[in-house]
């Protein structure tokens, strides 16, 4: 077993090579405030991450990844553009599986810059590469900015399209509205009975909480017009669906991508978007022609990256989690940044993962 | 050595234990005063009664300082993760039926589903600057049951009582909580989602998988089992 200096060694060692690509370091609290992380994750975070309190500051929780208070630092005091490192323990609550830990050291580098966004994404894969050479891990990337681009250019309301920008992280979500707005699932017997039933509802119930009677009436208005919107088309459904499977090496996985923006034109602009990115990345050095690309990676894992998305796999240990992960992650500044934005994309790798799998192959 | 068997302390939970047992020749009782929290246990050789608060049992079998232990479904699957793992169900016992469920105020007629309450917690939180309020005690098993649903944008607090009065107080907007009949519900003006059934749960006799037993231990447990049987 890896002893916490040998994993604090390599994790100090990493960060002096990404402090030599121009980071600077950076060393945030481990107690972070829980209202950010609440309000970012929802109530899920609290199967993730351990929550404590006291009396002044009221819930606190234990520092379950450094991205959230980098971003907050970087949009309250840095210049532009930036690049920082850091390196130190992170905390997961464990509730399902023993073997995975719930404490562990992440080195990690985050890019904040606003001019060439193809070049940061490829700078920042490139280093993980780097600091991963020689180790038999796979590579997969992917874009959830080509996801979100179909859904905004689908010819329905805003209002579906909202809905499924929401869910795109929750892909079981995102099926049943499709099925639902694309008419191929049935509607259910209380919301026929909703809609097709005249005059004021609210009559008989008494009218208690805080939701008012007028959101209510709010609501049903918006499903009956909802109801009376056309579905949303089977061909712009099918590229959807095609879009999602598309699981390739690079070149394939273009060439297939444009074929889908055949029905759904919005995503070009994002396509264009991902070969300025191979472009970069073949200019640092990345052999492109073998790097797979999944359309739907990086969506069920509970992040907040809407771009570029990339990890790095041991494949002789499929039960190990990803070695190194990070990706694009602009609409978090926004959240963050309180009427400020600036793109944004990084990642982390975790060394005592290394130290395992370079013992087993010792 | 003994065997010790943990059963709810008081209630109807605790006479509808006590009757069970006795339909299968074992007789369970509690002995001195009625505020002392002693029990004893004939018809069968070795085995000594605990008397605990039901909320108390399955931390207790998940520790091994019980062998035996008689509580709700609901309890253990919300107190012990992985709980497969660290008791084993002997018997239902066929009693103590609740429910629990995930209910919404009655005058929510756009609401009958998971799908309908989370569109309507996207539209609450945007209306109001809050995430939606589930008032529960069970948090574990809410959470999980609502990250599978795909449900976004709410949040549990804690209500360790009375909880169907949260809504009407306004200090939360829909409850999760154990029901049998459904009557306080509709006393509070609340109603059932039609798919927020989030676990059935039962009085249940479990066996402690952690518990230390030697060899006559494993006889006396053989025995008692045969006689539950």
């Amino acid at each position: 077993m890896t002893d916490r200096s040998q994993i604090a060694a390599r994790a100090a060692q990493m960060r002096v090579r990404f402090e030599a690509a121009g980071a600077q370091v950076v060393d945030p609290p481990l107690l972070q405030p829980a209202g950010t992380l609440l309000d970012l994750y929802g109530e899920d975070i609290r199967a993730r991450a351990y929550v404590t309190s006291d009396a002044l500051r009221g819930e606190q929780m234990m520092r379950p990844d450094f991205t959230v208070p980098v971003v907050q630092m970087h949009m309250s005091e840095g210049a532009e553009p930036a690049r920082y490192t850091y390196a130190g323990e992170v905390f997961r609550r464990q509730e399902h599986d023993p073997d995975r830990s719930n404490e562990y050291v992440q080195v990690g580098y985050e890019l904040f810059e606003r001019d060439d966004p193809a070049d940061a994404d490829a700078e920042v894969f490139s280093l993980f590469a780097l600091q991963l050479r020689g180790l038999p891990l796979r590579a997969a990337t992917g874009d959830i900015g080509i996801l979100m681009a179909a859904v905004d250019g689908l010819r329905t309301t805003e209002k579906r399209k909202s809905a499924l920008r929401r869910h795109v992280w929750r892909p079981r979500r995102f099926r049943a509205l499709l099925d639902r707005y694309s008419g191929r699932s049935q509607i259910p017997e209380a919301r026929q009975k909703l809609l097709t039933s005249a005059g004021d509802l609210t009559g008989s119930a008494v009218q208690i909480g805080k939701r008012s009677a007028a959101e209510i009436r709010e609501r049903i208005e918006l499903l009956r017009s909802d109801a009376a919107e056309p579905p949303i088309s089977e061909t712009e459904i099918h590229a959807l669906e095609t879009l999602m499977a598309v699981r390739e090496t690079v070149p394939f996985a273009i060439e297939q991508l444009r074929d889908v923006a055949v029905d759904l034109p919005s995503i070009n602009p994002a396509l264009d978007r991902l070969e300025a990115r191979i472009a970069a990345l073949k200019a640092r050095g990345v052999d492109v022609e073998n790097l797979d690309f999944e359309a739907s990676y990086g969506r069920t894992s509970m992040e907040y990256y809407d771009g570029f998305v990339f990890g790095f796999y041991a494949e002789s240990r499929p039960d190990l989690p990803p070695i190194a992960s990070g990706g694009r992650y602009d609409a978090l500044t926004r959240q963050l940044g309180d009427g400020a934005e600036i793109p944004a994309v990084g990642g982390v790798i975790r060394p005592d993962l290394i130290l395992e799998l370079e013992e087993s192959r010792s | 050595m003994t065997l010790k068997l943990g059963v709810p302390s008081k209630g109807r939970l605790m006479e509808k234990t006590f009757d069970w047992f006795a339909k299968r020749g074992i007789t369970l009782s509690r002995t001195g005063s009625d505020r002392e929290y002693a029990g004893r246990v004939d018809g069968v050789d070795g085995v000594d009664l605990v008397l605990l608060s039901a909320g108390e049992i399955p931390r207790e079998l998940a520790a091994g300082r019980i062998h035996l232990g008689v509580t709700g479904t609901d309890l253990v699957h919300d107190k012990l993760p992985r709980w497969e793992q660290q008791v084993e169900e002997i018997a239902p016992l066929g009693f103590g039926h609740a429910d629990l469920i995930l209910a919404v105020p009655n005058c929510w007629i756009d609401v009958d589903s998971l799908d309908d309450l989370d569109a309507v917690a996207a539209a609450f939180r945007t209306r109001h600057g809050f995430r939606l309020r589930i008032a529960t005690k069970y948090h574990r098993l809410v959470r999980e049951f609502l990250t599978d649903a795909g449900v976004a944008d709410y949040q549990l607090v804690d209500s360790q009582g009375a909880t169907e009065g949260t809504v009407k107080n306004e200090t939360a907007e829909m409850v999760a909580d154990i029901t049998s009949t459904g009557e306080t519900l509709r006393a509070n003006h609340l109603k059932l989602l039609s798919d927020g059934l989030v676990l059935k749960s039962q009085a249940t006799l479990w066996r402690s998988r952690v518990a230390s037993t030697d060899n006559a231990d494993k006889a006396i447990l053989r025995d008692l089992l045969a006689k539950l049987q």
